[in-house]
C-alpha cells in the first residue's frame, strides 16, 4: 500500500478486493455477543467465515490498519484509514478482529514501547492470537483511579503481585492483562505505579465474572496472590505507569465516545425506530429528532479531532468532551429505542432480541474508563481553567 | 481531501478577522450605537468592504475576493463573537450567492457593486411569523410584459436600510424572486424595534411594478437561484452564531474565575464547573457542524442541504444554552442593560428565528436523514 497511490486507486483496488473476500455472512449484523471475532486462545469461532474473514483480514494488515507493517498492520495514512472504513461501510462488512490490545494496549505500546516489546506483542494481537484485558479499577480506586493499592514488591528480577482488579472486562477470556501496580508505595500516588504485563495463566492469578443488570458478565474481578511478574514485562518506566495510563484512558475515551456513532452501521435513528414503529408518535419523534442532530455533530466532532490529530494536534484533555457527549448520546438513542420499542421491548430475547440488555449495558458507557462527572471536571479544570 | 481542521489561510483570516474587529467594532461600539439610536454603522460597512469581505462571495472578475463560504462563515463567525454589526449575511453572503446563480452581465454588475460597497441588499421573504418560503402568498400579478407587486413582507433584516430588496412572490405557475430598488414606487417600509437593536422591517408592497428585467435566474423559478442563497445565509448566521455562543461563553468563564462569594472564586464551585464544561462540550459538537456546512457549500453545494440545516440547528441549541447559562452565572449584573450578556441573549433570540428556526431545521434534517 504505496502513501503516493491516489486516492482513487487506492478506492478501487480495496473496494475489489473487499468484493472478493469479505464472507456474505460477514456483511450485516454481528452488534450480537460473538458476532465479531474477539481472537486469544480462548476464542471460538462462530461460524467458519468469521474465521475464514479473520484470515484474510491478517494477510493483508486489516485488523490493524493504521499500525505499522512491521506489527501486522497494512502502515494505511489516515485518508486511506478513512476510504477503509467507508468502503467497510459501504458494503455492511464486520470488523474482522476487536479487541483491548487493539483499541489500547497496541496504540500505547506503539507509543512507549520499545522495538523489541512492540514487535513480541504487536503482531499476536494483529493476527487475533493474544486476547489482553485492561487490570485497572480496584474496589478502593474507581473515579479516584490513581489510588490503586495493588502492590509490587521489588524482589530483584521481578516483582511479587499482590491485589484486586474490578470491571477486567472479559479477564475470563483472557490471555494477559495490563495492569497499575502500585511499585513505590512512598511516592506521591501518580508517581508511584508501573504498567506491568501480567500472563493470566501465571500462578496467583484467579478472576471471577460479575453478573450485571443487563444479565450478562462482560466485567469480572481479578485476585493476585504472590504472582511473580519479570522486570521486562513493563511498560515505559519504573513509577511512571500514570504516564501510559493516561496515554490509554484518552484512547478509551475516544473509542468510547465513538461507540454511539458507529453502532447500526451508521444507520439513521429514524430508520431504527420506524423497523418497530411505523409511527413515530410527536413527542417521541421530536425526541429522537434533537438526539439525530446531535449524533450528527458528534460524529462530525470525532472526525474532526482525527483530522486534528493527523495534522498533529493531539485531543489531549478535550478527548474528555469526546467520552462525555459521545456517551450520554448513547445512552439517550438506547432510551429513544426502548420507548419505540414499547412493551415488546420489555421481554429478555423477544421479538425485538436482546433490546433491553443493550439498553441496560449502555448504562456503563458513562460510568467506565471515567465517569461523566470526572469528565466534567477534566474539562473544567484542564480546558477551561477553573480553579480546582 | 478536505479536512474538519481550518486551514492555514481560515486561521489567518479568522485572527485578521479578530484584530480589525476588536479595534473597529467592539461590543462598545454596539452598545453606543445602540444608545444612538442607530440600526446600523455605513463606516464600519465600507472599512469591511474595503477589506474584501463585502465581495468574499463575489468573482475576482467583479472586483470580488472570492474566498468561499467556509472564509464566509469564518468572517461571521469573529463578527458573532463581539455582536459587530454590518449587512454582511444579507448583502455580502445571501444577495451575492443569489445573483452568482444567474451570472449575466447585469448580475456581474451588481455583484461588482456589493463588492465594492456601493449597494446593500435585504431578503424580503417571510409573511408570517416563521420562516416558511414555500408559502409565500404574496401575490406578482401578470401585467402586459412585467408584474405588479403586491402584498407585505415582515422581518425582512436590513431592510429599513437596504439599497435594493430581493423579494418573493408567487407567480402564475409557481413563485419567483425578483431583485428592485427599496425605494420603488409603491414600497413602504417600516422600521421594527427589534431586540437585538439591529435594522429589520416590515415591508407592504402596493401594486409594484416590475420589469421581466428584475426578474432574478427564471420566472415560476425562484429557489433554484434563492435556495442557494439562503443555504449559504443559514451556514454564515450559524457560524456568527456560534461566534456569539464562543463570546458570550468567554464572559461567562472569566466571570466565574474572578467573582468571588462565601470568601472563594465562583468558578470553584462543581456545580457551575460541570455547567460550563458541558456547555463547552457543546460549542465544541457545533464548531464540528460549521466546519462541515463551510466545507459542504465549498465543495459540494447540491448536496449541503443536511449539512447546513444541521450547523443552523447546532448553532441555535448552544447559543441559546450559552446565553441562558451566561445570564444565569453572572447572576443579578447579567440582568441589567449596562452589562453585556444582555446583547447576547437578544442577538441569540433573533438569530434563533431568522431563516428557519430549530424546529425549521430539525424538521429538514428529519427528512433528510429518513423521519
Amino acid at each position: 500500500m504505496s502513501e503516493t497511490q491516489s486516492a482513487d486507486g487506492f478506492r478501487a483496488e480495496l473496494r475489489g478486493w473487499l468484493e472478493a473476500h469479505c464472507p456474505a455472512e460477514m456483511r450485516g449484523g454481528g452488534v450480537n455477543e460473538g458476532g465479531v471475532c474477539w481472537g486469544g486462545r480462548n476464542w471460538v469461532f462462530t461460524s467458519d467465515a468469521q474465521k475464514l474473514w479473520l484470515e484474510r483480514c491478517v494477510a493483508k494488515g486489516y485488523t490493524v490498519p493504521t499500525w505499522p507493517v512491521a506489527y501486522g498492520g497494512a502502515g494505511m495514512t489516515r485518508d486511506q484509514e478513512k476510504i477503509f472504513t467507508e468502503e467497510m461501510a459501504r458494503i455492511d462488512a464486520r470488523v474482522p478482529l476487536q479487541s483491548f490490545g487493539i483499541w489500547m494496549l497496541g496504540p500505547a505500546l506503539l507509543h512507549f514501547g520499545s522495538h523489541d516489546q512492540k514487535l513480541e506483542y504487536l503482531p499476536p494481537i494483529a493476527r487475533g492470537e493474544v486476547r489482553w484485558c485492561q487490570g485497572y479499577s480496584e474496589p478502593g480506586a474507581g473515579s479516584d483511579l490513581a489510588n490503586v493499592q495493588t502492590h509490587g514488591a521489588d524482589q530483584g528480577d521481578h516483582w511479587l503481585v499482590n491485589g484486586q482488579k474490578i470491571w477486567t472486562s472479559y479477564a475470563d477470556q483472557a490471555d494477559q492483562i495490563f495492569a497499575l501496580v502500585r511499585t513505590d508505595r512512598d511516592a506521591p500516588k501518580h508517581l508511584g505505579i508501573s504498567f506491568l504485563l501480567i500472563d493470566m495463566e501465571d500462578p496467583g492469578v484467579e478472576t471471577r465474572p460479575i453478573k450485571m443488570i443487563s444479565g450478562i458478565s462482560p466485567f469480572c474481578e481479578t485476585f493476585f496472590t504472590d504472582v511473580k511478574v519479570p522486570k521486562d514485562r513493563i511498560v515505559g518506566t519504573e513509577n511512571r505507569g500514570w504516564d501510559v495510563a493516561k496515554y490509554l484512558l484518552t484512547h478509551e475515551r475516544e473509542m468510547i465516545s465513538g461507540s454511539g456513532a458507529l453502532e447500526s452501521g451508521g444507520r439513521p435513528l429514524g430508520a431504527v425506530l420506524r423497523d418497530t414503529l411505523d409511527q413515530l408518535d410527536a413527542t417521541l419523534r421530536a425526541d429522537a429528532m434533537r438526539c439525530e442532530i446531535d449524533a450528527l455533530a458528534m460524529g462530525l466532532t470525532l472526525e474532526r479531532y482525527k483530522d486534528q490529530a493527523e495534522a498533529g494536534q493531539g485531543a489531549g484533555d478535550a478527548s474528555a468532551m469526546l467520552k462525555y457527549m459521545g456517551t450520554e448520546l448513547n445512552k439517550q438513542r438506547h432510551e429513544l429505542m426502548m420507548r419505540a420499542g414499547g412493551s415488546a421491548a420489555l421481554e429478555w430475547d423477544g421479538d425485538l432480541g436482546n433490546r433491553a440488555g443493550d439498553w441496560l449495558r449502555t448504562k456503563a458507557n458513562s460510568i467506565e474508563g471515567g465517569t461523566s462527572e470526572v469528565m466534567l471536571s477534566i474539562v473544567s479544570r484542564r480546558v477551561l481553567g477553573l480553579p480546582a | 481531501m478536505s479536512t474538519l481542521v481550518r486551514t492555514e489561510e481560515e486561521t489567518m483570516l479568522a485572527d485578521m478577522a479578530r484584530g480589525f474587529l476588536d479595534a473597529s467594532a467592539p461590543v462598545g461600539a454596539f452598545r453606543k450605537m445602540r444608545d444612538a439610536g442607530q440600526t446600523h454603522d455605513a463606516k464600519l460597512w465600507k472599512e469591511m468592504a474595503e477589506m474584501g469581505w463585502a465581495g468574499v462571495l463575489v468573482p475576482e472578475d467583479a472586483g470580488g475576493s472570492d474566498m468561499g463560504f467556509a472564509a464566509a462563515n469564518v468572517i461571521a463567525q469573529e463578527m458573532g463573537k463581539t455582536l459587530a454589526v454590518s449587512p454582511f449575511l444579507s448583502t455580502a453572503v445571501m444577495a451575492a450567492t443569489a445573483l452568482r446563480q444567474v451570472s449575466d452581465a447585469r448580475a456581474m454588475d451588481a455583484l461588482a457593486r456589493i463588492a465594492s460597497g456601493d449597494v446593500t441588499y435585504a431578503l424580503a421573504v417571510d409573511e408570517g411569523i416563521k420562516h416558511d418560503p414555500d408559502a409565500t402568498a404574496m401575490e406578482a400579478r401578470s401585467d402586459g410584459n412585467g408584474f405588479r407587486l403586491t402584498g407585505k413582507k415582515t422581518f425582512v433584516v436590513d431592510g429599513a436600510m437596504a439599497d435594493r430588496l430581493l423579494v418573493l412572490a408567487r407567480t402564475a405557475e409557481g413563485l419567483t424572486l425578483f431583485d428592485i430598488p427599496a425605494n420603488r414606487a409603491g414600497i413602504t417600509r417600516h422600521r421594527s424595534n427589534m431586540i437585538d437593536a439591529r435594522d429589520a422591517a416590515k415591508i407592504d408592497f402596493a401594486d409594484v411594478e416590475a420589469t421581466g428585467e428584475d426578474v432574478l435566474g427564471q420566472v415560476d423559478s425562484a429557489m433554484s437561484v434563492l435556495r442557494p442563497a439562503l443555504q449559504a445565509g443559514q451556514a454564515a448566521l450559524a457560524a456568527e452564531m456560534a461566534g456569539l455562543a464562543a463570546g458570550a461563553f468567554g464572559m461567562t468563564v472569566g466571570y466565574l474565575k474572578e467573582r468571588k462569594q462565601f470568601g472563594t472564586e465562583i468558578g470553584r464551585f462543581q456545580a457551575l464547573q460541570h455547567r460550563a464544561a458541558h456547555l463547552w462540550c457543546e460549542t465544541e459538537l457545533t464548531a464540528s457542524a460549521i466546519l462541515n456546512a463551510g466545507r459542504m457549500l465549498d465543495s459540494d453545494p447540491e448536496n449541503a442541504a443536511l449539512a447546513v440545516s444541521l450547523a443552523k440547528a447546532r448553532a441555535t441549541s448552544t447559543a441559546t444554552l450559552a446565553v441562558q447559562e451566561g445570564v444565569q452565572m453572572h447572576g443579578g449584573i447579567g440582568m441589567t442593560d449596562a452589562y453585556d450578556m444582555g446583547f447576547y441573549m437578544k442577538r441569540a433570540r433573533v438569530g434563533a428565528e431568522w431563516l428557519g428556526d430549530y424546529s425549521y431545521h430539525a424538521e429538514r434534517v428529519a427528512a433528510l436523514r429518513g423521519f
